[in-house]
């Protein structure tokens, strides 16, 4: 297929569909992992380390005699989890500072502004390292630091938003009419930038799995012997050496398949509503 | 006159900071509007008509001077629920643009009921026949009831604003311009709505418009606003037939008319603002 | 020859109900200012564009557009920037859209005048500051070196027609120059505007929806509605007596600034968007003239009546009902 078809069909719906498809497959694995897993993927068969993929064990398995396949599927719970989490805390942190800031104006939005640039300057990465040191190794420490380091990302695209619609008429036209500043700033200015809020989620969804993915890499965040893919890459990566590199790649590729997933379903959601505006 | 003025305007100043000093927008508005009345208020842009919308509306809150409607003082700040229905009541707008001054996300139908709902109404049925009733009173029915604003054109957006407006039952109505964004032909449909609905419901119109034509249909008084103060104060006929002010009159001599000479309004522009600026 | 003329010109869109433009015959004389007054949707922009050659992209056309004897539909690039760059320039509605924010006004004037001209940069500078003069900016050096937001809107507005001029063009073609501005900015950019056409002999199309700004400032006007020319005549002609309903219609409903006052007598419904169509004539559904059984039959010919041209069925015996 020459590269020219290949960029037509990038921009296009095959793309999209499939990207939906990955997450909607995701998605499906991770409610039913317990069904789905053939073994118990915490049961280490010591006497079948690093085994190539066959009838026994689908994918192979770790140097621990894990089994590939099946800590793939119990991955997908915890890989999806925590993210979900990160992205479920700092969407609405940033929904409460950006449409505070917006809707109040003046210095208290100067200052709102200020303390976001500051949590700008620090990656969530470092973030979420800095809470491990201080609280210990899991998940919980890392989701909360990175849930308040994405949230400068939300809350200034929704302050945006909020500050553009609340200048427009129809709202000015809702204060008149004697609706309370709660009301007219939850209740109606909020639905109306949500949906692109929601395609800015999406893409930091994709982001926040990679980034507990690297903390789990780095043995800082999910602890084993719980499955996960970054500490599934973790303990895998010493078996590429031995030529046994299976058991480190599936859970690379799921990795790389999700986030390259949400972050084309994000764009994708931002370009139409883009497209709807204008 | 006995009875007591429906909307009063006493001393209205309204300043805002740029750079070091104050650039004033209004200065010293006063004006009183009666029961039926209409009163327009006529300049270009800079010259503080929508400041003294805004503050009529109470989106903004004057320096000095205050507002009265009915007699009673208009607080410039609400606290509490009883106080903002209140002001409601008092004063309510029609805006220039109705592509931005209707919720896109909301039907016609839906955003009547909403307000009717938030000015008590609490029985559904009474409120489905008030939205009838007022939908009806400015030409629309059932399909534009159950629209979202755009499924409607330019006029009938402009209709469903008024009657939102109207829902809240105010003393006064303020139209900011309300007309200029329509087509001629739909414009001259609203314009005989607004006639209709002052002759019919005794209701106060603040009219603000740049069309001096405009204003001379729809209203008995006019007040020319220039760099936010008030240059004349009249009743239209007389604006029109002997105006009193310089500004006044360029405006007069800018309307395209036949036999059109617009060679001197610049000149004569700039020498009315180098005087205003001499005397001031 | 007739310094632009357009020959039944017909604009079809895909997925449009009826053709834009829909057989336009219009022409302007060299150091004639003619006006094209027609309500949202009533194809006059379009119009104006196709003067340049610029058409909506998928457009299938017929006819013939001409400026100064050169064809421009199908025409090939080298003809259509000769056009552009020597005979016709176009002023819009909102000069800030159409200018460069970020760069001086001098900047914006020079280029053209470089690029184009082929003038060195001292000449093209002094050109500039001839035609900031000429459309009567008070302080043509000081502007020079301005940038857009420095300006007021009738100021640069008055730099987009110095910008329309540096072509030395001998069309302009305004689409609704002064929409956007003060009643008092509008007066003034109209005496620019008819100072060029009277003393440089430029020809002057006026796009406009207001019918009393066409009068008051042109010589000859043609009515547009749903893409056809529907009435034609010197203004004084057409205020005095309007033919057509529909111009009859528009100067029923704007109000009079002096005479007795009266009811306004508006058009019913809304101008015919581009999803919709008509096997008769475009305009009988809001014509109180209309008779069931020929204009909702047949579209009626532009044709003479009474002295100028009407594309109505009923031209004359409406004629005598609607003299005012």
């Amino acid at each position: 297929m020459s590269a020219l078809s290949w960029a037509r069909r990038i921009g296009g719906g095959p793309l999209l569909r499939a990207c939906v498809l990955v997450l909607a497959l995701f998605v499906l694995v991770s409610l039913l992992a317990p069904w789905l897993a053939p073994q118990d993927p915490t049961f280490g068969d010591l006497g079948n380390t690093l085994v190539g993929p066959g009838a026994g064990h689908w994918l192979g398995t770790d140097k621990g005699g894990h089994d590939t396949f099946s800590a793939l599927i119990e991955g997908t719970r915890t890989s999806l989890v925590g993210p979900l989490a990160v992205v479920l805390f700092s969407t609405l942190l940033g929904i409460a500072v950006g449409l505070f800031s917006a809707w109040r104006g003046g210095w208290i939005d100067t200052v709102l502004g200020r303390v976001l640039d500051i949590l700008f300057a620090f990656p969530a990465l470092l973030l979420a390292i800095l809470a491990v040191a201080l609280f210990g190794k899991g998940l919980t420490a890392p989701v909360l630091a990175m849930a308040v380091a994405y949230t400068p990302y939300t809350a200034r695209l929704v302050r945006g938003l909020a500050a553009q619609e609340k200048v427009r008429p129809y709202i000015a036209a809702y204060q008149v009419q004697g609706h309370s500043s709660v009301f007219v700033a939850l209740r109606r200015l909020l639905p109306t930038i949500m949906p692109t809020v929601l395609a800015q989620s999406t893409v930091n969804f994709g982001y926040a799995l990679l980034d507990l993915a690297a903390l789990s890499f780095l043995g800082l965040g999910v602890q084993p012997p719980t499955p996960d893919w970054g500490a599934m890459i973790n303990q895998g990566q010493a078996a590429v050496l031995e030529g046994q590199p299976l058991s480190a790649i599936v859970p690379a590729v799921a990795v790389v398949l999700v986030v390259v997933a949400f972050n084309v379903v994000g764009e994708h959601l931002g370009d139409r509503l883009a497209g709807r505006e204008s | 006159m006995s009875t007591t003025p429906l909307l009063q305007a006493a001393g209205l100043r309204k300043t805002y900071p740029t750079g070091g000093s104050r650039l004033v927008a209004v200065e010293d508005l006063s004006f009183s509007l009666y029961a039926g009345g209409a009163l327009g208020l006529v300049g270009e842009s800079g010259s503080g008509k929508t400041t003294t919308v805004r503050m009529l509306v109470g989106l903004e809150r004057p320096d000095q001077g205050e507002i009265l409607v009915q007699g009673a003082p208009l607080a410039a700040r609400t606290r509490g629920r009883a106080a903002r229905l209140a002001r409601a009541k008092a004063v309510q707008i029609v805006f220039q643009d109705p592509y931005l001054s209707l919720d896109g996300r909301i039907s016609i139908g839906a955003t009547l009921d909403g307000v009717l709902r938030l000015h008590g109404c609490a029985d559904r049925p009474a409120r489905a026949a008030r939205v009838r009733e007022l939908l009806a009173q400015v030409g629309l029915g059932a399909r534009e009831a159950a629209a979202l604003p755009r499924g409607l054109s330019g006029g009938q957006r402009q209709r469903a604003a008024i009657a939102r407006a109207l829902a809240v039952e105010p003393a006064v109505l303020v139209l900011d311009e309300a007309v200029s964004a329509l087509d001629v032909s739909v414009q001259a449909q609203v314009l005989n709505l607004l006639s209709d609905i002052r002759r019919d419901t005794g209701i106060g119109l603040v009219f603000v418009s740049h069309d001096l034509a405009v204003v001379r249909y729809v209203c008995d008084e006019a007040l020319v606003m220039y760099r936010g103060r008030t240059v004349e104060h009249q009743p239209v006929a007389e604006l029109l037939a002997a105006p009193q002010h310089p500004y006044t009159r360029l405006l007069l001599a800018s309307v395209p008319h036949p036999g059109w000479d617009p060679e001197g309004i610049g000149r004569r522009r700039r020498e009315l603002a180098s005087s205003q600026e001499a005397a001031s | 020859m007739p310094l632009l003329s357009y020959e039944d010109l017909s604009v079809l869109l895909p997925g449009m109900a009826r053709p834009v433009l829909d057989g336009v015959f219009l022409q302007v004389e060299a150091g004639e200012a003619v006006a094209l007054v027609g309500e949202s949707g009533s194809g006059k922009s379009v119009t104006a564009r196709a003067a340049l050659g610029l058409l909506p992209p998928g457009a299938s056309t017929g006819g013939r557009v001409t400026v100064d004897g050169c064809e421009l539909i199908g025409a090939d690039a080298a003809t259509l920037r000769a056009v552009r760059t020597g005979k016709a320039s176009m002023i819009f509605q909102d000069p800030r859209a159409a200018i460069n924010p970020v760069r001086r006004v001098g900047d914006f004037l020079t280029e053209a005048l470089r690029l184009v001209g082929g003038r060195s940069k001292a000449e093209a500078e002094a050109r500039a500051l001839e035609l900031l003069a000429a459309v009567g900016l008070p302080d043509p050096p000081r502007h020079l070196r301005q940038y857009p937001h420095q300006m007021s809107g009738g100021m640069l507005q008055r730099v987009m027609i110095a910008g329309a001029l540096t072509a030395d063009p001998r069309l302009l073609l305004c689409d609704e120059p002064t929409t956007a501005l003060d009643v008092t900015t509008q007066a003034e950019i109209m005496a620019v505007l008819r100072a060029l056409q009277q003393d440089r002999g430029l020809g002057l199309l006026l796009i406009t929806h207001d019918l009393d700004l066409a009068a008051a400032s042109c010589d000859r006007i043609y009515v547009m509605y749903a893409g056809r020319i529907v009435e034609t005549a010197t203004a004084a002609e057409l205020l005095a007596a309007p033919r057509h309903p529909y111009t009859a219609g528009l100067l029923g409903s704007s109000p009079p600034l002096h005479g007795a006052p009266q009811r306004l007598t508006p058009i019913p419904g809304v101008p015919m968007g581009l999803l919709e169509s008509a096997p008769g004539c475009a305009f009988a559904a809001r014509c109180r003239f209309a008779r069931p059984g020929l204009c909702d039959q047949s579209a009626p010919e532009l044709e003479p009546a009474g002295g100028r041209l009407v594309a109505c069925h009923l031209a004359d015996t409406v004629l005598s009902e609607v003299d005012r």
